[in-house]
């Protein structure tokens, strides 16, 4: 059943314009209920009553018209780990036992995890960057639950959540970004040392522990208290500009200093893609970064980059069992992971050498 | 900047990252060489905290949240607090680790309003009808009329 609402999903939704760096943009807020503890302390009645309570107060909300309520139960770990995959629910909460859920908006924007690490993680999340838009959205689901419990609440820490961390806004404000110019150019931990001292982290594509391949990044807030939510958002909106100009900028100097090297890596990436027959995801990330990089630089059709983004989530293992329809071994996973590939790029037309500057 | 120990200006700034979160903590130059900081190796801010809370007049280890049962030590070891009133029983220790943690130590966001307006309300009707029992019990019928009529605003206006 869940296969099919995810397939439903799938050919209903407008594909969304995919533009250079920046892969998408995301608002977490962490929100508990004012009567019950927080879930890592709650037994099981006081979780079922949390999160009945939470699906009741989010039924006639107007954002989530025609959303998906499930419970993390009652999925099997193919259908957790294709949420996860997708970027929809975190890896903790497919862990979960008992007493979790999710209510996920029928665009697939929004998708609040029930009883994670606190009793609700409202996300909204959106490609590019777009954080007016996602924290607007965000802002006006969390009021609209609001209209039905009392948080947790303090005048002078803000919204009380499980880790202190989060405490104050509850707002985590993410982007997640294509930076392949500064991963080549060795100038990611410089960039990296540089953000933390602004209160900024810098994970991988999976979040916290995850390794960057492909040359993805989740870039966020790391302090939650003594701002305002605006405040937090346009900090971060700033240094994502200043990424943004900073991996332009080491494009630019790699294709000027050693451009004969990175037209080759580029072309080399094509010719594997094409012409594949076993493959593991890390190696396709980097590929994938490489076409994602290709079409910025103008020497691939736009159609590209937006494919090189769908392949990012259709190459993790859930997504390559789930077309198979079956639970596969790893090492059939890297054969049907090439085919899969070599069926996309196939036509893919010879790169466009008079673009690359 | 005054150092996390005493009342002395803090001039050595240590950053750590701890189970992937940052901890910041300021140090006067004799304090960081009794903590061992000139030798990276011994550090660890976790070292620090405890001797900061093996100082302080109440013994840290003894604190236990009533409401849910988390303990100093729980918090110590899982970085998780339990429940709301564990932000109040923690108070104390958490503090300082705000302080580093954060941009400020008071809230600057949104402000939920239906959940205040709604405990403010409960609130008040839950007082006036403690005044009507009393005014009842005091056959002082006037009073309590006039708390019943007030009663019936507020959930008239609950309605609207």
């Amino acid at each position: 059943m869940f296969h099919d609402l995810l397939s439903k999903f799938g050919s209903s939704k407008r594909k969304p314009k995919s533009i250079p760096v920046t892969l998408s943009t995301r608002v977490r807020l962490a929100r508990n209920l004012k009567e019950y503890p927080f879930p890592g302390k709650a037994e099981e009645g006081q979780r079922r009553a949390v999160l009945s309570k939470c699906m009741d107060a989010m039924t006639d909300m107007d954002s989530l018209k025609e959303s998906t309520s499930l419970e993390v139960d009652d999925l099997s770990e193919l259908d957790r780990q294709i949420l996860v995959e997708k970027h929809l629910i975190s890896p903790e909460l497919s862990q979960v036992d008992e007493g979790s859920g999710i209510v996920l908006s029928s665009d697939r924007n929004c998708c609040v995890m029930i009883n994670e690490e606190d009793h609700l993680r409202i996300q909204v999340l959106q490609p590019g960057l777009e954080f007016e838009k996602v924290w607007q959205r965000a802002d006006e689901l969390d009021s609209g639950i609001e209209s039905h419990v009392n948080y947790a609440y303090d005048c002078e820490l803000g919204f009380l959540t499980a880790c202190p961390t989060n405490l104050g806004t509850g707002l985590r404000a993410s982007a997640m970004m294509h930076l392949p110019g500064l991963v080549m150019s060795k100038n990611m931990d410089k960039v990296i040392n540089a953000v933390n001292q602004l209160g900024i982290a810098v994970r991988g594509l999976f979040g916290e522990g995850s390794d960057a391949s492909g040359s993805i990044f989740q870039i966020s807030n790391q302090q939650t208290l003594g701002e305002s939510e605006g405040a937090i958002i346009d900090r971060l909106n700033e240094t994502l500009k200043n990424i943004v100009r900073q991996e332009n900028f080491a494009r630019k100097k790699l294709m000027q200093d050693d451009g004969l090297r990175l037209i080759d890596k580029i072309s080399r990436s094509v010719g594997v893609l094409k012409s594949c027959h076993l493959m593991q995801s890390s190696e396709a990330m980097d590929l994938l970064s490489l076409i994602r990089l290709a079409t910025d630089f103008n020497m691939l059709p736009e159609r590209f980059r937006s494919l090189a983004d769908r392949m990012f989530i259709e190459i993790q293992p859930g997504h390559v069992q789930l077309s198979a329809g079956k639970p596969v071994e790893p090492s059939d996973r890297d054969r049907l992971r090439a085919e899969l590939l070599r069926k996309e790029f196939t036509r893919m037309p010879q790169l466009n050498l008079d673009g690359a500057s | 900047m005054k150092c996390h120990h005493c009342d002395n200006q803090a001039t050595v700034h240590l950053t750590q990252i701890l189970n992937g979160q940052m901890h910041k903590m300021d140090l006067c130059e004799s304090c960081a060489q009794a903590n061992g900081v000139t030798n990276p190796e011994n550090l660890s801010i976790g070292n620090l905290m405890e001797s900061t809370e093996n100082a302080s007049e109440a013994p840290a280890g003894s604190m236990v949240c009533e409401s849910c049962g988390t303990t100093h030590q729980d918090f110590k070891k899982g970085g998780r607090l339990g429940c709301d009133a564990c932000y109040h029983v923690f108070r104390p220790i958490l503090d300082p680790l705000l302080e580093g943690m954060h941009a400020g130590t008071q809230h600057l966001g949104k402000i939920p309003s239906g959940s205040e307006s709604r405990v403010r309300f409960e609130q008040s009707v839950d007082q006036l009808k403690k005044e009507l029992l009393t005014a009842i019990e005091n056959e002082d019928f006037e009073k309590a009329a006039e708390f019943r009529d007030q009663l019936k605003i507020l959930e008239n206006e609950a309605k609207v």
